[in-house]
């Protein structure tokens, strides 16, 4: 079994409302800043998992992500691998 | 102060003004403060919490002048949301985090008040422990140890969860409120402005209004 | 997830656009008459949505035009908003119930929170200040992780949004049944303040004047939502691409109260109308057709939060957090800076018109400002609202229906429990922690319910006491509903829920004032279901007309079903009642040692519908119980007249578990127990935990006893002293044929009194909704 660690970023569908986002936005000219816009919120999450392979990883994280970290309905969300491979245990 | 998403503006000034102080509401993009003795900068959810509680209403144009003030010792009055933005604007140290529940909590509570030399305590009888509602989900104070304990040290914490109620978002050391190194900036979570009358359940947020009513007048007096 | 399945035909690729659109082969046929000529493509889409049962109440219009709608002091009644009944001082109070079912089961935090949403608009479009949120929530079993996951995004949707906006959420119901399983059901009501000279219509006035759209920019936010809910497919369209899950936000909402309330305030619009299900389409109908005046939308004038939205989308979309307001040319300019002010966008998308249409013209996008503008439809405006089709469906009676007892009938003897005998103190300990009895607490802290300042009595309680600044009075506003009983006949599971939503009200001391409510079935397609939507209505008229109380408006929402059936038909209550003096208020809890206990009312008999018949899994008397409609008004009559004249330490109205509960919730609030005695026939279980209506607990100092029992006796109610408050123990000693001995003899025993420490009482009611959904408390 070997360790992996995975970054699963969610954010808001195309076409679905951020509130966040505008919110971001419309409070950038407060900070004199010009020429940002398009904001959009969402979240990361890394974690660690233990698997035979990374293939084997991948799939339990993506299973995670659909089921728990992202509300599919209104989020889309993907998967990198990200920081050292764990030794193997 | 009334900031975009701000609810408890009217309910801090109708307090204020029971407790006869000459009160009136401030627009978050006001250029200056109309020589306010005191800033209370209210509850709600000023830009919706987006982001984080506070952090964008701190960048709002009158808090130039809201910082001018502090700086010049005039008083400024924190609750709950406004809390959140005198921490994210360094006014007074520490974050407010998710409860510890991870839930948003409404529920009354009782403060021990730590010090009473200060112009927001010095009304409340010694002994005596102050009921208040609180109502938020992000209420969980958080410093790093040593800075806690140099807060601690300096007098920096003055409201204190007490009582059977206990402390109802996991705040280190049961943090309520706090107050900064000159005296004059104080921030708490519960809701002083909601235990203004005895009808709405406790008078004992009066308290707080009537320290500084007194105490700004007594400035007002020199 | 299971939704009740549309008529539409689905995967035919020659299928009628109208039939996709989910409209029939004659409704179609009526559009044309309607028209003079067939439809185009968005008009048929704004047809699709203006005549979906959601929208046009086409099942339901007729029956609904039968509900008593005028009283004294009602100035805005069925067909506004919201309804709006004057309370003195120049202040008027608005109020109305929604639901938002559907959206809830497809995703339960949005659904839930644009539930809020909604329903508040409808009240601040008025020019009411939102002062009150409650929420009726129906669920399937609480063990259930389907359950579980509802519940849990539902309440924290309601509490997300309403927290955000300001407005506090005092009340409300949380209920578990399993026909709700696949259909939950959320009916939000909401209450607000307004002075009556700032009461403002929907209406488009003033051919001439502005329509201006201001809020959040239009996307593709529920497209099909009202017609047809889950994925609609308009020709080769792809599903991913139109999200029909509406997003809300509502910090936009809040800035939308404080902009509508301030344009209100400086009398700047002539009339103001929120967008809800059908998006622009049914604002802009629905205001002309009020004014008798038509409107013309100029689509390219219309923030858009997308690129490439087509015509229908536009037209249709059911983004959160606008308004349309209706406003002199004069005036705009301060319309916009207002809305400017408070961070709105702010568009004027058309103009009012004399010519009774709904006109839909595009001037194309940048750059073609100069073009012609091109009509792209033209519909009458009532035959979108008032003139949209209407059905007449057919009712017919279930093959078997169980009937209440006639009022005065005799309780059947028996002692309940039959097969082992009744440990009544155990009985009671096992009801208070039955998910649908027990505490609410772990839900409501979830609610900011002391926003405002107002609040003196909030959630938990079965009526929530909101003072009126600025004078001595309060508002009193409940929910209720007995999904149960309308099981078992729906005409009487009506009556039930107004009489017991008044009664609510009723004992804080308040005058019921007026009556909103939320029509929860099946599909009306099936008459046996149609049947008990036309006995709903019967019930409810029955009652409020008895009650003298006028039912304001509401909402229906039908098609509550899934392939494992259909929802319990619940009529959902709610009722806004009037103190006028706060300081007469009276609460439940037992408040000193001393106090008379007694009972107001009698047993009736009937235990069909109880939660203890739930309990016991079958009872012998499997009635449910019948209301005495003459026995309520003089209830409402006499509570509010004892509370003025201070003749009242405490009252509690009986209704879930029955007396034993009842007794046991006054109790616990005033952590006060209580020496009584109930004499128990021969139907123990019957006099304890039956939950015939028409009674209510109450304490009284002992000096005010001789009053407070004449004042009954001039109200022809029956009064009966049970016992004293004292102590920390709940005590009820049952006398009579149906305590031990008398029992014994019949061969089972019943235990002879309730003894149990209110530790006890409390720790099962405290724990139960937590543990029934497997939460740490």
């Amino acid at each position: 079994m070997t360790t992996y660690r995975f970054a699963v970023s969610v954010m808001p569908k195309e076409g679905i409302l951020d509130p966040q986002g505008r919110a971001v936005e419309g409070s950038l000219g407060h900070l004199g800043l010009d020429g940002v816009r398009d904001v959009r919120v969402g979240r990361r999450v890394e974690l660690s998992v233990e698997a035979p392979d990374e293939a084997a990883a991948r799939g339990t994280v993506e299973r995670l992500a659909g089921e728990l970290l992202a509300n599919s309905l209104i989020e889309r969300w993907w998967v990198e691998m990200v920081g050292p491979v764990g030794a193997p245990a | 102060m009334v900031f975009p998403g701000s609810n408890c503006d009217r309910d801090a000034l109708q307090a204020a003004r029971l407790a006869g102080m000459d009160a009136q509401l401030l627009w978050h993009e006001d250029p200056d403060l109309r020589g306010s003795d005191l800033v209370i900068l209210p509850g709600g959810f000023a830009y919706g919490d987006y982001l984080r509680a506070g952090a964008l209403a701190r960048f709002s144009p009158v808090m130039g002048a809201v910082h001018a003030h502090a700086e010049r010792g005039g008083l400024v009055l924190g609750i709950c949301n406004g809390f959140q933005v005198l921490t994210e604007a360094g006014l007074v140290p520490g974050a407010l985090l998710r409860n510890a529940s991870s839930r948003f909590e409404h529920r009354w509570v009782r403060l021990s008040v730590e010090r009473r030399d200060t112009p927001f305590t010095q009304a409340v009888p010694a002994g005596v422990t102050l009921r208040l509602p609180i109502a938020h989900g992000e209420g969980c104070y958080f410093l790093p140890g040593p800075q806690l304990d140099e807060l601690e040290a300096r007098g920096g914490v003055l409201f204190r969860y007490a009582g059977p109620e206990g402390n109802p978002n996991g705040s280190a050391r049961d943090v309520a409120g706090v107050i900064n190194e000159r005296g004059n900036v104080c921030g708490l979570m519960p809701h002083p402005e909601r235990a203004s009358e005895a009808l709405l359940g406790s008078e004992d947020g009066m308290l707080l209004f009537r320290s500084l009513l007194e105490s700004a007048a007594a400035v007002a007096a020199r | 997830m299971s939704l009740a399945e549309p008529p539409v035909q689905r995967g035919q690729p020659d299928s009628a656009l109208h039939r996709v659109l989910g409209l029939t082969d004659h409704e179609f046929g009526e559009i044309s008459a309607r028209l003079g000529r067939q439809p185009n493509e968005l008009e048929l889409a704004m047809f699709s949505v203006m005549w979906s049962e959601h929208c046009s109440y086409k099942s339901s219009r007729p029956l609904l035009r039968t509900l008593p709608a005028s009283g004294e002091g009602v100035v805005a009644g069925p067909g506004e908003n919201a309804g709006v009944v004057r309370i003195g001082d120049g202040l008027a109070v608005a109020f109305k119930l929604e639901s938002h079912n559907h959206p809830s089961a497809v995703e339960p935090y949005q659904g839930a929170a644009t539930g809020v949403g909604g329903i508040l608009r409808d009240i601040f479009t008025m020019g009411a200040r939102p002062i009150a949120i409650l929420d009726a929530l129906k669920f399937g079993d609480p063990a259930d992780a389907r359950t579980r996951r509802l519940v849990r995004g539902v309440v924290r949707g309601v509490g997300g949004y309403g927290n955000c906006v300001g407005v506090p959420t005092v009340g409300g119901e949380l209920v578990f049944h399993p026909s709700y399983g696949a259909n939950p059901l959320v009916n939000v009501m909401a209450v607000g303040l307004l002075e009556e000279r700032d009461l403002t219509r929907a209406a488009a006035p003033g051919p001439g004047n502005l329509a201006v759209l201001f809020g959040s920019t239009t996307g593709r936010d529920g497209i099909g939502g009202a017609s047809v809910l889950a994925s609609a497919t308009f020709g080769e369209a792809d599903c991913a691409k139109r999200p029909t899950v509406q997003v809300g936000d509502p910090f936009a909402e809040k800035l939308l109260i404080e902009a509508s309330l301030e344009l209100i305030g400086e009398r700047l619009v002539e009339g103001l109308q929120d967008l809800g299900a059908a998006g622009i389409t049914c604002a802009v109908a629905e205001t002309a057709d009020r004014a008798g005046t038509g409107m013309v939308v100029d689509l390219a004038a219309i923030p858009r939060r997308e690129v490439g939205m087509a015509p229908f989308e536009v037209m249709i979309s059911e983004s959160q957090e606008r308004m349309l307001a209706i406003v002199r040319p004069e005036r705009l300019e301060a319309v916009l800076a207002i809305c400017a002010r408070w961070g709105l966008l702010a568009a004027v998308i058309g103009r009012v018109t004399d010519d009774g249409d709904v006109t839909v013209i595009s001037r194309g996008g940048a750059g073609q400002e100069q073009a012609e503008p091109r009509e792209l439809a033209r519909i009458p405006a009532r035959a979108l609202t008032s003139d949209a089709i209407l059905h007449a469906r057919e009712a017919r009676p279930p093959t078997h229906s169980r009937r209440a007892p006639a009022p005065g009938a005799a309780v059947l003897p028996h002692d309940g429990l039959p097969e082992r005998g009744m440990d009544p103190g155990a009985v009671l300990v096992s009801l208070l922690g039955d998910p649908n009895l027990a505490s609410r607490a772990w839900l409501t802290a979830q609610y900011d319910a002391t926003v405002g300042s107002d609040t003196v009595e909030g959630n938990e309680r079965a009526a929530a006491v909101i003072r009126v600044k600025g004078t001595r009075k309060a508002l009193v506003m409940a929910t209720d509903a007995n999904a149960r009983v309308g099981l078992l006949d729906p005409y009487l599971g009506a009556l039930t829920a107004v009489v017991e939503c008044a009664r609510n009200v009723a004992v804080t001391g308040a005058r019921p004032l007026g009556v909103t409510n939320c029509l929860n079935f099946g599909d009306p397609e099936r008459a046996e279901e149609y049947w008990r939507l036309q006995e709903a209505v019967r019930g409810l008229g029955d009652a409020c007309r008895a009650l003298g109380l006028p039912v304001t408006g509401g909402n229906v929402s039908l098609y509550n079903e899934s392939p494992e059936g259909a929802i319990a038909p619940t009529t959902q209550i709610g009722i806004v009642g009037l103190l006028e003096d706060v300081e007469w208020r009276v609460g439940p809890a037992f408040r000193a040692e001393g106090d008379l206990v007694a009972l107001l009312g009698d047993t009736v008999p009937g235990l069909a519908g109880s939660i203890y018949a739930e309990h016991a899994g079958s009872v012998p008397d499997d009635r449910p119980p019948g209301v005495d409609l003459a026995r309520e008004a003089a209830l409402l009559a006499f509570l509010p007249e004892a509370a003025s004249r201070g003749l009242l330490r405490s009252a509690q109205d009986v209704s879930g578990g029955g007396l034993a509960v009842a007794l046991a919730e006054c109790a616990m609030w005033g952590d006060l127990g209580a020496h009584l005695q109930v004499s128990v026939g021969s139907a123990p279980a019957a006099e304890l935990f039956g939950e015939g209506p028409g009674r209510v607990v109450v304490s009284v100092n002992p000096t005010c006893w001789t009053d407070l029992q004449a004042l009954a006796l001039r109200h022809d109610l029956p009064l009966r002293s049970l016992g004293t408050v004292g102590g920390h123990r709940l005590r009820i000693k049952l006398t009579g044929e149906g305590a031990t001995g008398a029992a014994e003899d019949r061969g089972s025993g019943v235990a002879d009194e309730v003894d149990e420490a209110l530790a006890v009482l409390r720790h099962a009611w405290q724990s139960g909704l937590p543990r029934a959904l497997g939460e740490s408390g």
